[in-house]
Order: C-alpha cells, then structure tokens, then sequence
C-alpha cells in the first residue's frame, strides 16, 4: 500500500467522499443520484457539502425509487454523462436488480452501448444492521456478464478504484464496507491517483498460507496473519480488491508460493465469490496444492440482528487460526 | 380526426411520407410474418400490424438530435429513425449485418447514431432509461427530447410508475406513449387494471395527459408534436394513450383464439392505412395512383432488403464472446 507524508490523514469515508470530489471537479459529465444526498449528505455523509458546491442537479436527490433512479443512470450514461448513483445500504440493491442485470450489463454486448456508471453499495455487518442494512450481495451480479464489481479495503484502494470505476466504461459496482468507514484511517497522496480495476494486491507477504480475501475480511486475515507468526506459521494475505473481473493471475502466483489456500469473505458460504476462486485453484492449481481449499465465510442464513446471533454469524480471526493451524498440519 | 385540422397543421409532403412510412412496416412486417411461416426466421416474431400509425406518428414529429426508447410494437419508429429493411430482416435472421450483429434477435434494435435506444424484453425498463437520457439533456442544457412507448400491459410495472414519478418531479424533458392495444399477450385490459383509461394512471404523477386515436396517424402526430414541443420548452412530460386494436397474436406463433373475432371485425374497419388513405383523398393530397405507387416502391424495398439479408454472412461462433465489455474508446471523454 502506497501512501506518501505529503497527504492528509483520511478515514475510508473520507476517501470515498474525496474520490467524489475529484472526480466532480475534474470531469462536468460526472454527477451523483440518490437519496438524500442532498441537503442532507447521505445516510453515511458521504455527500455532505456537496450539493453547496455542486449544485441541486448534479447532487440529485431522487424519489425512493431503485429501479427508476438506477435505469435513469443508465439512460444519462448512454447520452454521454458519468452518473454515481447512491445505494443507501447496499440491501436496496435488490430493487434496482432488474435495471442492473437486465439493461445495464446487456447493452453493450447486446446493441454496442456503453454504460459507464457507478453504483455505491455500502454493505456488510458488524454495525447491528439486522437482515435489511448488513448484506453482502455482491454474489448475485459476480454472475452477470457485463459488471464489473469492486471492493476496497484500504482507504488507499477506496479512494483509487472509486476514481477508477468513474473513469471505466462500463457499469461498475463498488462495494464499500459500513464497518470500516470510521475505522480505519491512512495517509493518501496528494497527487491524483487510481487503483486500476482487475489487479488484486498482496497487502501481506508470506510463505506458508494464501488468504483470499477482500473488503472487511482483509482486516481480520492480517490480525490473525500477526497472531500466527508467533506460531512459526506466515500467512500471505491477497485482497482481491476487484472481484469482477478476478485477478485470476496474482491468486494463482500466491497459491503456487505457499501451496495451501484459505478463502476467506463475509457473504454467505454457498454459491459465494469463494467457491469460483476454490474452482479456480483446483482447475489451475491443483498440482501444487499441499492441503485441502479451505473456505471460512457467513452461514447460509440471512444476517441476524441480535449482538451474540451476528457475532456468531461474522466470520471471526479464531475462524482463520483455526483454518491456519488445520492447514499447517498438512 | 378533422380533416380541416389536418389540412391547417400538417404539409401534404408530410402526410405523404407518414402513409409512405405506414405502408412500408406493413409490408415489411407481413413479409417476416412469410418468412416466418416459411420456416426461415428462427425466434420470435413480433408485429405491429394494425398499429403502425402509433410510431409512424410519433417518431414522424421528431427532430434530428432527439432519442427514441421503443418498445415491440414500433417498427414505424426504427425504420423512421434509419434503420433499413434489409437491417431488420437481417437482425430477424440473425445475421451479422442486423444491429445486433446476431448478438440479439428480432426487435431488439437499437443503435445510438440513429437516436434509438434499444428495446429490453421486460416491459417498462426503457421507461426509467428514457428519463435519464431526457436528465441528461437537462443538465446539459440540450434543446433535445425523448419519446418512449409501452403497453398496457407494460404500466403495470413499478418501472414505469418509478419512471413518471421522477419524470414529472424534474419536469423533464420525456414524452411517455401508451400502445392501449386490448391484451397483455392473452391477458385482457380488465384483467390487467381496473380503471377503463390507461391515462387515469397520469393524474396520479401531476403529469397531463391524452387519450388519442392510435390508428389515426395524423391524429397521433398531432398529439405528440405538441407533447415534444412542450417538452423541448421545458414544461415537462405528457402520457400520451393511444386506443388501438392488436390485430394478430402476441407473437406469430400465437394464433390469439382468446380474441373475440367481432373484435377484430370492428377494428379492421379502422386500419390505419385505411384511415390515412381516406384522410390523404379528402384532402386531395393522394388518390389511388399515388397509394398504387407508393405500394410498389415499398415492395422494391423490402425485397431489396430481403435479397440483403439472405446475402449477408451470418456471425461466427467464437463471436458470442465479444463485447460484454466496453473499450475507453467506445466512450467520447
């Protein structure tokens, strides 16, 4: 992870909103959809201040209407503009599916027009959300052609795939994780910079065990990552950062380094992001690997509100040593 | 419609190329409805027999710059728009010269030069789409409108109740037409809403509203120029409901028995083309000679473009994994 002392220290929130701000200072086509990000700044204040500055038509407060607002992207995006379009929580998603898999991903494929937009989805838990603010729902459109699907990790990487995502041709998805919004903090660069989108990052090398990983699940890898060491067993810890399209080659370089693999991510385990990267391995990989493919990810349950229910439900750090631990005996 | 109105509001020339237009979806459809039958097209075939004066009407009182979103019954519209026969004969067949480039079949054209956004099979998901292209010219400042179709069946999508909400809250820059042909595919209008007017549904957004005859070409015309001319000055949208009849299935292979057959009796004898033929003689503007003539140059066309597409090469397998993804050359920055 890059970061220089030049910069300000920002949390994952703040790149986010700076991701916004420059994006809007820089390109006239680019302009932001939602609800409440007006006057009010957004559910999260990611869009505080905005609309002072950019005016009631570029920070367009819309009706509560997914499906109508996201389709209305679409239509700017073909007639030449940049929407960004505010999810409220990423669970909301699932009103706007049709516009998303149905127009957005098929047009260019099927008639030859681009749609360059950005949809924010904040998802994930660990903020007592309950069933309807704490979902993870990348899964649904990791399996639609014609997305292409971002989850940052680092402020560093929000900041830098937001940009990128505004500057892609192509619908893209950009999962930002609720829990780390006021927890974590960097250092950023002054200068303009992206994250290009398909290139997964190792945020910590190691020789014994591949972590695949991304969004809040990085965190959670590199605090068991620290607690193993003093075990003798060095994890590496590779945060996909895009997951559509996957960086198929810098997973494979890892699982070939250390010959063993955990899966790690908060979506629900079944049908999740995790069990095409374990196709993957064992279709690529499958004469290097020196254990079983481990995956550690949510119970097949919506996400429960009740603290110990959730607590249960989130994939832990102990869930990772005991993976870890597991696969070092091999 | 009055023929005094007309002769005040719309040129000869114009109502002549309305009827030329007129004739040629008819012609060019019931030409794939023979293909079809022949076996020749693959996949669905989906007319707007009886209904061409909709899209004939309303794509005729455009300008250049403006954007059409379609829906499956306005060929009128496409081939107004630019699109030849031969394209759409070859879409049918699934050639690569159709738009599509066999990537999609029959009337799912659409094609961004021509102002044609392409048409999506779930009804009403165009609606929201228009509106943001019409968002875009607002914050753009554009002198540009859009126009948008669907069915009866299609308002009952929350997309479309979604998409005149917005459209009416930021007045923008949209005309939203309604093909009222009677049936859903098999399902009947009272089967489909319980109020007798799809235009009651407008009141609901602040949005003003027209119920028009949509087998009167010079009648919807009218009704859409004054729509888009409102729109182009900024005073919003306008939900325009057409009344017509669909006179075959909802698709070729649907032979629509549940149609009662005194239905269609009573709506043949309003055919569009009839109608414009009846409003260009009273007017003096045509007689049988220049129906004969155009008639003829219209079948040149269509076999010209059948002998087009039956010679254009189909695509090659290994293509269907082209464009899922757009270049950064594709999009002007």
């Amino acid at each position: 992870m890059t970061t220089t002392a030049a910069g300000r220290e920002v949390t994952y929130l703040e790149a986010i909103s700076e991701a916004l701000d420059e994006e809007m200072s820089r390109d006239e086509r680019v302009f932001l959809m939602g609800e409440d990000i007006g006057p009010y700044g957004g559910a999260f204040r990611i869009t505080e201040g905005f609309q002072k500055k950019y005016g009631e038509w570029r920070v367009l407060d819309t009706p509560l209407a997914e499906s109508g607002f996201v389709g209305a992207a679409i239509g700017a995006a073909m007639m030449g503009m940049r929407p960004v379009v505010e999810m409220q929580f990423a669970d909301f998603i699932s009103c706007a599916f049709d516009q998303i898999t149905e127009v957005a991903a098929k047009n260019h494929y099927r008639w030859g027009a681009a749609v360059p937009m950005v949809i924010r989805a904040p998802f994930g838990g660990g903020v007592h959300g309950g069933p309807f603010h704490s979902e993870c729902p990348e899964g649904w459109f990791f399996h639609s052609p014609g997305l292409k699907l971002v989850a940052p990790s680092t402020p560093y990487d929000a900041k830098g795939l937001l940009k990128a995502a505004i500057r892609d041709p192509n619908p893209v998805i950009y999962f930002e994780h609720k829990f780390l919004y006021r927890r974590i903090k960097a250092v950023l660069p002054t200068e303009d910079y992206i994250v290009p989108i398909g290139k997964a990052e190792v945020k910590r090398a190691g020789t014994d065990i591949s972590v695949i990983t991304y969004g809040a699940m990085v965190h959670l890898a590199l605090e068991a990552a620290e607690v193993l060491t003093k075990e003798g067993i060095n994890l590496e810890v590779v945060d996909l950062r895009t997951l559509m399209p996957l960086d198929k080659e810098t997973v494979f370089e890892s699982v070939r380094k250390t010959s063993k693999a955990i899966i790690l991510h908060e979506d629900n385990k079944t049908g999740g992001i995790g069990a095409e990267v374990a196709s993957l391995l064992a279709e690529e990989c499958f004469d290097c690997l020196d254990g079983p493919i481990l995956r550690i990810a949510a119970p097949d349950t919506p996400v429960p509100f009740s603290t110990p229910l959730e607590e249960f439900f989130l994939p832990k750090a102990s869930d990772v040593l005991a993976a870890a631990r597991k696969l070092a005996s091999y | 419609m009055d023929a005094a109105v007309v002769a005040k509001d719309i040129k000869r020339t114009d109502l002549l190329q309305m009827y030329y237009y007129l004739r040629l979806t008819r012609t060019l459809e019931d030409r794939i409805t023979a293909l079809y039958r022949q076996g020749r097209i693959v996949g669905g075939v989906y007319t707007s027999n009886g209904m061409e004066a909709i899209s004939v009407g309303y794509a005729s009182a455009l300008e250049r710059d403006d954007i059409i979103a379609p829906f499956h019954r306005d060929m009128g519209a496409f081939l107004i728009r630019g699109i030849t026969p031969g394209e759409v004969i070859a879409q049918y067949l699934g050639k690569r010269t159709g738009p599509t480039k066999g990537k999609d079949g029959n009337v799912h054209m659409g094609d961004l030069k021509r102002g044609i956004i392409g048409f999506v099979s779930h009804l009403a998901d165009n609606l929201p789409v228009a509106t943001g292209a019409a968002l875009a010219f607002k914050l753009r400042g554009e002198a540009r409108v859009v126009v948008t179709n669907t069915g009866d069946g299609g308002t009952s999508r929350g997309d479309f109740h979604e998409a005149m909400n917005f459209a009416a809250v930021r007045k923008l820059p949209v005309v939203f037409f309604c093909n009222n042909n009677q049936y859903a595919y098999s399902t009947p209008l009272l089967l489909q809403m319980a109020i007798r007017d799809v235009v009651e549904r407008a009141k609901a957004y602040g949005m003003p509203g027209e119920i028009v005859d949509g087998n009167d070409v010079a009648a919807v015309y009218l009704v859409a120029r004054q729509a888009i001319r409102k729109a182009r000055a900024g005073e919003g949208p306008t939900f325009i409901e057409c009344k017509t009849m669909r006179m075959h299935g909802h698709s070729e292979h649907d032979s629509a028995k549940y149609v009662p057959r005194e239905l269609l009796e009573e709506w043949k004898k309003k055919d569009p083309i009839l109608k414009a033929e009846q409003m260009l003689t009273q007017l003096g503007y045509g007689d049988k000679a220049t129906f004969r003539e155009i008639e003829e140059r219209v079948q040149k066309e269509v076999e010209a473009g059948v002998e087009f597409a039956e010679q254009s090469p189909l695509p090659e397998g290994p293509e269907a994994l082209e464009g899922v993804f757009a270049s950064e050359d594709e999009v002007k920055p």
